[in-house]
């Protein structure tokens, strides 16, 4: 078997309960107050990137029948940005209790979203625009995996190298 | 005005993701995201739902923008799935991560079929 490059990240960012790394918060949560601080840190974290999703909606409008552009390039910077910061809060920024739940669960959590990737979809092949809907379908699903991808070596690629440099001073 | 409206809804929306994540993940031990899958054909159901009740005529612009782009917008997430989804291959679960991959999109997409249909049919 293949082993993980990076055991210390987790599998599920928002919460992970067989992860220490996602795991710190939820025993927190049990003793009441640690908890509510999470749940807060989420929630103005889900409406600063709802928020931005919003605006930007309003300022890049798709017409009916094109391409949603702005849906998808939000959540494809989103997805980038998911990996940079769970490896970030992984390897550099370990014991930041509310950093991940702000940022990861709550900001790009808020800020990408599947359900109007969803609605859209159906809108698409309701009024008769299949290639439009194969394309959008396609180019979200591998861009977002893709962008995660690249996104995560590179931002590990890069902590290593400092950790190298660092280590041999 | 209408910013607030978004804000109202993301701010439940996304906590709710998070609860329901941890409560699917306290039931059940299994490296699949159960919680994210449910959330997101959850989500795309309710704003399937409210975006044929706007289609309809029936739906005030504001439920569009609390429920829809507020509460459905952060209760779904593309990040969180595409970050398990790359973390799943690289522990080698790779059936598991194709598996999320197919069974999100078309589960998500069926379940806003499924929403517009049904409020299609009470509305028309």
């Amino acid at each position: 078997m293949q082993s993980d490059p990076s055991p210390r990240e987790p599998i599920d960012p928002d919460v992970d309960l067989r992860h220490p790394t996602t795991r710190v918060e939820t025993s927190a949560a049990a003793s009441g107050r640690g908890g509510a601080v999470v749940l807060l840190a989420i929630a103005g974290g889900g409406a600063v990137g709802a928020s931005a999703r919003y605006l930007i909606g309003l300022g890049w409008p798709a017409p009916a029948g094109s391409l949603p552009w702005a849906t998808m390039v939000i959540n494809l910077v989103g997805c980038a940005l998911i990996g940079v910061l769970m490896v970030l809060v992984s390897e550099v920024w370990v014991g930041q209790r509310l950093l991940r739940p702000f940022l990861g669960t709550g900001v790009l959590g808020g800020f990408t979203t599947f359900s109007t990737y969803a609605v859209d979809l159906q809108q698409l092949i309701a009024d008769r625009h299949p290639i439009t809907a194969v394309t959008y379908l396609l180019a979200t699903v591998i861009g977002a995996i893709a962008a995660v991808w690249a996104a995560t070596h590179a931002t590990r690629a890069l902590v290593r190298r400092r950790r190298n440099r660092r280590d041999r001073r | 005005m209408k910013l607030l409206l978004v804000i109202a809804g993301a701010a439940v929306g996304a906590p709710l993701r998070y609860l329901t994540d941890r409560a699917v993940q306290a039931r059940h031990d299994s490296a699949f995201p159960w919680g994210t899958f449910i959330v997101n054909v959850v989500g795309s159901a309710i704003l399937g739902f409210v975006t044929g009740a706007t289609m309809a005529g029936d739906a005030p612009h504001w439920v569009q923008l609390l429920v829809g782009t507020g509460f459905c917008g952060a209760l779904t997430t593309y990040s969180t799935f595409s970050y398990e989804t790359l973390r799943l291959y690289e522990q080698n679960a790779k059936l598991p991560a194709l598996a999320n991959v197919i069974a999100s999109v078309l589960a998500a997409l069926g379940a806003a079929i499924l929403g517009v249909a049904v409020s299609q049919s009470i509305w028309s």
